[in-house]
């Protein structure tokens, strides 16, 4: 299960960056290069503040149980809201709760006050919009895509909720009074909070679901909002809607925006001509554009927190071969320049990876990136590599070893596995690659045959910690399809997900040196690049914050300067 | 006659049947699955989605049921790009824009086309005549896609004597659509009308009539021009399939929110319903369009019998 939702995430990523990505709807990047500077010194707000953006494919739903899209993600992220938000540092704070929720002891009871705001039609959001949000999802007869998958193994009952072994009402989600939640986990969830900024956990409005009825979300008429915009003219299936400041949100006076027009453009080339006449202030750029522009002085760069990495199988259908030798695995993760890489094959505004963890994704209690307690464990040293692997090459007693490359057949894919190719067989002597490209069906059947040598695979969060890709490896695991086993990494991993559950500088620490043995002292995956998305974007568009986790943008702090 | 178009429509019956049923089965070897997000839910939620929309049942049963529903005008409820949309609906709001470009295209591509066709007759191997044949050939190799894109980064970005895309300025949005739209009918029709003309104008009756003292103009209009537009009729069918592949490019290359670009995506999706519906509906659109034009054929041209048999 887990093992295909690694290509399930590769797909999206690699559908996204081959037609979707040049399309825009996107935004701004707080990546830190000095490209946004220019953003930051920007002055005070227009008196128009309209935004126009681009998307790059229709809403399948606007279903908050049903939403399982980029798109409507996205939409909900600024048109709803729920306990907490990604805030402009993308760390979660109090949105709809009134500060921190209490939690007891032992980290599995979470109560919420909320504080006093409306839907969209003027009545007050209430604990018990939440209670019926969460049941409505969790239940099979709904048939959420996300509700099981981010409540089973949390929320008490949730599991067997989803099983049909028990009533939706029995999940462990109480409103004590109309101001407070009270919620009883099933293990302590350390990153509980920024999962409460994931729309899945909004509340949602049993009245208004049941007036409606079958029509309900079917168009931006049938819809209630408690975001910081309201949608509309949206007609259900069209290419086009808006969004509008919404006045009954709590924190209205943040939002300086009045309306962003927005439309679907699919063709990357189209949304870049848009931008250049003016009409669209913001587009993607795919593939080529991202070359062409890349001088651009609105160039943006968004870094998103996927990344691609080599696995490097043991035990190829059950023989052992030469990646067991850790020299060899050392070699060949240290073997091949990444920042050519991603500056001249890729040009897209990656990053070079040396770390399994992304950048700018998850931050400890005082705000601080998992990246940077950590650093750089695998880099990229060819002399280092060639000691490694004339050591493995004695070891193992042979002279050439011929090892196959698994991968992709988008262009993207294949470009990026000849120039490995070509660094690892100048970089390693004796070795030869025989390059694999195949679609990404074929290729999870391979994967899971554990019948390739290395893979290009990619991995993308299903939450903002650091854990969602430190357990990608545990023993037996089901992205561990390369007989990678070693206890102590194993023993962090359980340990971080046990007893360090509520203690946070110890599991940090847990996890900080789990990553540390996977790719420092074993090699077992040899990063290579987290992607990155480029995009150009007006001048006088400010404060669109891109987020790692959850809808991709909030543009309740964005507004116009200097149009 | 009418016994004629009543075979032809039994023949319309049983090719929709047979295109329905090609297609659902192609549909379902497409690798993916239209549970978008089917590797996130347990073995339980996934049953659950797939027995909304009837996934859950052996492939005969669910190819049986989507023919009984078909034959009922039943289209079926889309999966995932417009979840639970009833197909009918989103074929019917994506309509007008595509036929508006479609239609206009058409329109503009023959009748520039004849008068290109005509003229390139009338001036057989002077330089006019090869700018036509120039223009032909290019229209032809060059798909429309190309076309769509020089127009719009030319007319649109760089005169801005039109949008850029989008459909939300009217008659103007749709005029370079329909303008890449036109360029092989153009093409086509320029080249049957050049052909038909040249060998019409050397036969007998024109030497007669020009014998006669007919003026210029009258032979080539009513005589040498008349017997010319028959054969074009037969490339009408063709040129109709060229607008429908044409516009599933050009939709998306302008943002139009036409069928074309919306059945492109609901084949990326694996949204069943859609891709059903979709080559339904175009297939019928294209049935419809052969059978007129054979029908037309026969009026315009006695000499054909459409029902082959005796007087």
């Amino acid at each position: 299960m887990k093992n295909s939702k690694i290509f399930w995430l590769l797909s999206l990523v690699l559908v996204l960056s081959a037609f979707l990505a040049a399309c825009g709807g996107d935004d701004e990047k707080e990546t830190g290069t000095d490209k946004t500077d220019g953003n930051e010194t920007a002055g005070e707000p227009d008196a128009e503040q309209v935004l126009n953006l681009m998307e790059s494919a229709e809403i399948p739903t606007m279903d908050i149980s049903l939403a399982e899209d980029a798109v409507a993600f996205n939409i909900f992220n600024n048109v709803n809201e729920g306990l907490f938000r990604l805030n402009k540092e993308n760390v979660a704070e109090p949105a709809l709760a009134d500060g921190e929720p209490t939690v007891s002891e032992d980290g599995l009871t979470y109560t919420f006050k909320l504080r006093d705001s409306n839907w969209s039609d003027g009545t007050p959001v209430t604990a018990n919009d939440f209670v019926y949000s969460w049941q409505r999802s969790i239940d099979p007869a709904t048939g959420s895509p996300y509700g099981a998958y981010m409540m089973a193994g949390s929320i008490v009952n949730a599991t067997e909720i989803a099983a049909g072994e028990m009533e939706p009402t029995e999940l462990a989600v109480t409103a004590v009074d109309d101001n407070t939640l009270e919620v009883q986990l099933e293990r302590p969830v350390p990153y509980f909070m920024s999962l409460m900024s994931f729309p899945t956990f909004y509340p949602q409005n049993e009245a208004f679901i049941s007036e409606k009825g079958d029509a309900y979300a079917s168009n931006s008429d049938n819809l209630i909002f408690n975001g910081p915009f309201t949608l509309t003219d949206w007609d259900g299936t069209g290419l086009t809607w808006k969004m509008q400041k919404n006045p009954e949100y709590w924190d209205a006076e943040t939002v300086k925006l009045e309306t962003i027009n927005w439309d679907v453009v699919k063709e990357p080339a189209t949304a870049v001509n848009l931008y250049n006449s003016g009409e669209k202030d913001r587009a993607g750029l795919a593939g080529e554009f991202a070359r062409q522009y890349a001088n651009d002085e609105n160039l943006v760069t968004d870094l998103e927190p996927t990344l691609f990495y080599f696995k490097l199988n043991q035990e190829r259908k059950g023989e052992k071969n030469a990646l067991e030798n850790v020299h060899i695995r050392k070699a060949i993760a240290q073997g091949f320049n990444k920042q050519d890489l991603v500056d001249v094959v890729l040009a897209n505004g990656s990053l070079p990876a040396n770390y399994l963890v992304p950048t700018e994704f998850s931050f400890d209690e005082n705000n601080a990136d998992f990246r940077d307690v950590n650093g750089d464990l695998i880099e990229f040293n060819a002399e280092e590599a060639a000691e490694h692997w004339a050591m493995g090459l004695e070891e193992l007693g042979v002279e050439e070893v011929t090892l196959e490359i698994l991968g992709g057949d988008t262009e993207t894919a294949k470009n990026m596995d000849a120039y490995l190719k070509d660094q690892l067989e100048t970089n390693l002597e004796g070795l030869t690659i025989n390059l694999k490209a195949v679609p990404f069906g074929v290729r999870l059947e391979l994967d899971e045959a554990q019948d390739y040598d290395i893979q290009t695979a990619g991995w993308g969060p299903d939450y903002q910690d650091p854990m969602t890709f430190i357990d990608l490896f545990v023993t037996g695991s089901a992205q561990n399809k390369m007989s990678y086993s070693n206890s102590e990494y194993d023993a962090l991993v359980e340990s971080a997900k046990g007893e360090l559950a509520t203690d946070a500088a110890g599991r940090w620490e847990a996890m900080a040196k789990a990553e540390k043995i996977l790719l420092a002292d074993d090699a077992a995956i040899a990063p290579i690049y987290q992607r990155g998305a480029m995009a150009l974007q007006q001048p006088y568009v400010n404060d669109i914050i891109k987020h790692p986790f959850g809808g991709d943008f909030s543009y309740k702090w964005a507004y116009i300067s200097g149009k | 006659m009418a016994k004629y178009i009543g075979k032809r429509l039994i023949y319309m019956v049983i090719t929709l049947a047979l295109i329905a049923t090609f297609t659902f089965f192609l549909m379902k070897i497409l690798p993916g699955s239209p549970v978008a997000s089917a590797d996130k839910l347990s073995p339980e939620q996934r049953a659950v989605v797939e027995a909304r929309y009837g996934l859950d049942k052996p492939l005969p049963v669910q190819y049986f049921d989507y023919m009984f529903g078909l034959v009922q005008g039943d289209l079926g409820i889309s999966i995932n790009q417009f979840k639970g949309a009833d197909v009918t609906d989103v074929i019917l709001s994506r309509m007008g824009p595509s036929a508006q470009i479609g239609f206009q295209g058409m329109v503009l591509g023959t009748v520039l086309g004849i008068l290109l066709g005509m003229i390139a007759a009338l001036r057989q191997n002077t330089w006019i005549d090869y700018t036509s044949t120039f223009v032909a050939i290019v229209g032809i190799s060059i798909p429309s896609f190309v076309f769509a894109s020089l127009l719009q980064y030319w007319f649109g970005l760089k005169w801005d004597l039109f949008p850029v895309a989008l459909w939300k300025d009217g008659f103007m949005s749709s005029v370079l659509p329909s303008v890449a739209l036109a360029m092989f009918p153009l093409a086509t029709a320029a080249r049957f009308i050049r052909t038909e003309m040249i060998e019409v104008l050397g036969s007998d009756y024109i030497t007669l009539a020009k014998a006669k003292g007919a003026s210029g103009s009258e032979i080539a209009f009513k005589h040498a021009f008349r017997n010319a537009l028959i054969p074009l009729i037969t490339v009408l069918g063709p040129m109709a399939v060229a607008i429908l592949t044409g516009s599933l490019v050009v939709e998306q290359i302008f943002a139009i929110p036409g069928i074309g670009e919306q059945f492109v995506k609901s084949i990326m999706v694996n949204d069943f319903a859609i891709i059903m519906g979709t080559t339904i509906f175009f297939s019928v659109f294209l049935i419809v369009i052969i059978l007129l034009v054979d029908i037309l054929y026969g009026v315009i041209d006695p000499r054909i019998r459409l029902s082959g048999g005796k007087n």
